[in-house]
């Protein structure tokens, strides 16, 4: 092996696949009412969580599991996994970080997301998800000054009740779909999000997810809500150690914006995605809703979708306020082995809505890729319109990509355009691209990332360049 | 500088070049002229390194043997192919793909990349030498350029590099005479006693804006005659069948 060999093979190595060696309290194994009872009461929930937990665990036992998507995967044993696991310093609810346990404190630094005052990212305030709890949030008191709620969902349930009672399954109902429903019943922690009137929030909040502990599922649950006027970006990132099972993650993700409100989502993750030969990785099942409920609200959505051994999620937006905006922008990138089913729904139901979808979908291995798209224009939909690109990239001749829009339109004065695209990297491309001194693999990544450019425009500057080299890893290997 | 012995290249069993030798040293200028199927692009292909032929012989650049460098080792060492038709490459930026090349060879030969300033500054002042459309830098590279638009890209490409060896693949066909001698202009300023170039092209025309020190006449993958700039008019005037 050369040394660029060598690199390279250092390079394909997921970096993020170390383990955290720590006690941990786990709730005790299987699905029951009484995990559900030991997850709120660790918690300290009032009844009315409960209640809502009990719900939907009485809806999720008449539910099935939906198999209509494209990668297929073994029956997973819901009564052999852990809901509930946290580190146990956490349990006596560490008032700072110097009483935060420092192998949490190592953990997030090895993956780059320094959670200590002195070396905090710029201008990014974070909340770490570690398994089932959140173990920090960062730049709170500066937060406060506008108003604005950065917290754990136990503590927003705690300090916050009449917000979460208020908006906390309106968007994604408990009677749901089987995940939303399970995680409706199970979820553990996440973060809660409250953007006052009129504000408009200084910095980018980010949420850190990270699976540490094996057979355990994480259960996460997000909660935004931007009040009239106001304006929030929001970014989360998720990895999780190298393991020889499947991990499922089935999180929650409702957005609320009320009118003139606008929300910016962007999601990086980048899960393990199993080896190369298909063994383990995370099973990303994640409900995703957003709703623009007041009128000129925003919900933009924007995923760069690198990791997980099956990623099957469709992040929506329901286009309620007149005159409101939805707009999903996508890079899903598979190799080796994985699978995804991915896209979004558009349910235009005010006047004047307007939605778009930019989708670049790059297979390459043995990898298979499927976008799956709703446009829905309801009959009270005037004026509304969509316009939908979806591109497929594929390399080598192993691959396989699929694009399966539905588009449903109910009223005349309403517009949608559908463009997709399926190429290739061309042996002469690549071949120019080395004669100008590039190498194999900086070659693809620069067509491939020209390919995506759209999209990555899209992320906050921030983590655009991560993304950016993200998707140049994550290709390392598929050529030649 | 360049050294080809023998070369013998074959694609799915068909002999495209047969005993193909050639020698270019420092500062020369070489033509090749031949007619359509002749294995001009054949040889441009291989010097490049370009996968998917069978090849014997030997080929030395700098006393260095071609056929153990990657083809962008080969880059890296000093050659550049101006290519017959250029790739486009949708979504990457002109000038990003100019800067990426540009630091890639710097990299490989151990000297400082070119921060943005100094690379923008480099860039402007050869794209200017060069009558190149700065507004085109800011596309993405080779979308929607015209022909001549693309090779004269290429050759811009060539002055930023400043490459040891210019091979130019019918770079001349489908220029009109303004952007010919635009080529022919970042051939002369390029063109110094270190330097060389080697010229495949279909016709005499380009040779009057760039005098070559040989021209070579290729026929059927062999050099059938060697000689210098009057071969080329002889040939304009005679044709090809006359030499076979």
């Amino acid at each position: 092996m050369d040394t660029r060999e060598k690199d390279i093979e250092k390079l394909k190595d997921y970096k993020y696949g170390f383990t955290t060696d720590i006690e941990n309290i786990k709730a005790p194994k299987g699905l029951n009412e009484d995990v559900i009872k030991f997850i709120s009461n660790i918690k300290k929930e009032p009844q009315w969580m409960l209640d809502f937990r009990l719900k939907a665990y009485k809806r999720l036992k008449l539910l099935k599991e939906p198999n209509w998507q494209k990668p297929k995967y073994p029956k997973i044993d819901y009564q052999d996994l852990y809901y509930y696991s946290a580190p146990k310093s956490m349990k006596d609810k560490p008032k700072s970080l110097d009483e935060l346990d420092p192998k949490l404190l190592e953990t997030y630094k090895k993956l780059g997301i320094p959670l200590q005052e002195q070396a905090r990212l710029n201008g990014i305030a974070v909340d770490a998800v570690f398994d089932s709890v959140s173990v920090a949030t960062t730049f709170k008191g500066e937060l406060t000054k506008h108003g604005i709620i950065f917290c754990s969902m136990s503590e927003a349930i705690q300090k916050h009740p009449d917000l979460v009672k208020k908006y906390l399954g309106t968007v994604i109902p408990v009677t749901d779909h089987f995940f939303a429903t399970l995680n409706s019943a199970v979820f553990t922690d996440g973060s809660f999000v409250y953007i006052p009137e009129g504000v408009k929030c200084p910095m980018e909040l980010s949420t850190y997810f990270r699976i540490n502990a094996s057979q355990t599922g994480q259960f996460e649950r997000t909660l935004i809500i931007a009040d009239k006027g106001s304006y929030v970006s929001y970014l989360e990132g998720c990895t999780a150690p190298m393991r020889d099972e499947n991990q499922l993650h089935a999180a929650n993700v409702e957005l609320i914006a009320l009118d003139d409100a606008e929300i910016k989502y962007s999601t990086v993750q980048n899960w393990y995605p199993g080896d190369e030969n298909g063994k383990g990785g995370i099973y990303n099942f994640v409900t995703k809703r957003g709703l623009c409920k007041g009128k000129n609200s925003k919900i933009s959505w924007t995923q760069v979708e690198t990791g997980s051994a099956i990623t099957w999620k469709y992040p929506s937006c329901i286009l309620k306020g007149d005159n409101s905006i939805g707009e999903f922008y996508s890079i899903a990138i598979t190799n080796n082995h994985q699978k995804a089913d991915t896209g979004t729904k558009m349910i235009h139901l005010g006047k004047n809505t307007k939605s778009k979808i930019i989708s670049k979908g790059i297979s390459a291995g043995f990898s298979d890729m499927t976008y799956r798209g709703l446009v829905d224009i309801n009959s009270k939909a005037k004026n509304s319109s969509n316009y939908t690109q979806c591109d497929s990239l594929l390399m080598g001749n192993k691959c396989g990509a699929h694009t399966v829009p539905y588009i449903k339109n109910k009223n005349f004065d309403s517009n949608i355009a559908h463009e997709a695209t399926t190429s290739k990297i061309s042996e002469a491309q690549l071949h120019y691209c080395q004669q100008r001194g590039l190498n194999p693999e900086e070659a693809v990544g620069l067509i491939v990332n020209g390919f995506c450019k759209e999209v990555l425009q899209q992320l906050p500057m921030e983590f655009a360049v991560e993304a950016q080299k993200l998707v140049g890893i994550s290709l390392e290997g598929s050529v030649g | 500088m360049l050294k080809i012995n023998n070369l013998n290249a074959n694609i799915e069993n068909k002999a495209i070049l047969k005993s193909f030798s050639l020698s270019i040293n420092a500062g020369e200028v070489h033509a090749i002229m031949g007619p359509n199927g002749s294995g001009k692009s054949t040889l441009s292909n291989i010097l490049s390194g370009k996968k998917g032929y069978e090849v014997s012989g030997e080929i030395l650049f700098e006393n260095k043997n071609l056929f153990d460098l990657e083809t962008e080792e080969r880059a890296h060492k000093g050659i550049f192919l101006a290519f017959q038709y250029p790739l486009e490459i949708p979504g990457v930026n002109t000038n990003i793909f100019l800067k990426t090349s540009l630091n890639a060879i710097r990299k490989a030969r151990g000297e400082k990349e070119l921060d943005a300033i100094e690379f923008l500054k480099l860039v402007k002042e050869k794209a200017k030498e060069l009558k190149f459309d700065e507004e085109k830098l800011n596309r993405q590279l080779n979308v929607g350029f015209s022909g001549g638009e693309k090779k004269k890209n290429e050759i811009l490409q060539m002055s930023m590099l400043a490459p040891k060896l210019s091979i130019l693949d019918e770079t001349d066909s489908g220029l009109d005479i303004d952007a010919l001698k635009i080529v022919a202009d970042g051939v002369n300023t390029l063109r110094n006693k270190d330097n060389s170039f080697l010229i495949i092209t279909h016709y005499q025309r380009l040779l009057d804006y760039i005098k070559p020190d040989f021209v070579h006449v290729l026929m059927n993958g062999k050099i059938i005659k060697s000689g210098g700039p009057e071969l080329a008019i002889e040939l304009e005037k005679k044709g090809y069948e006359s030499f076979n």
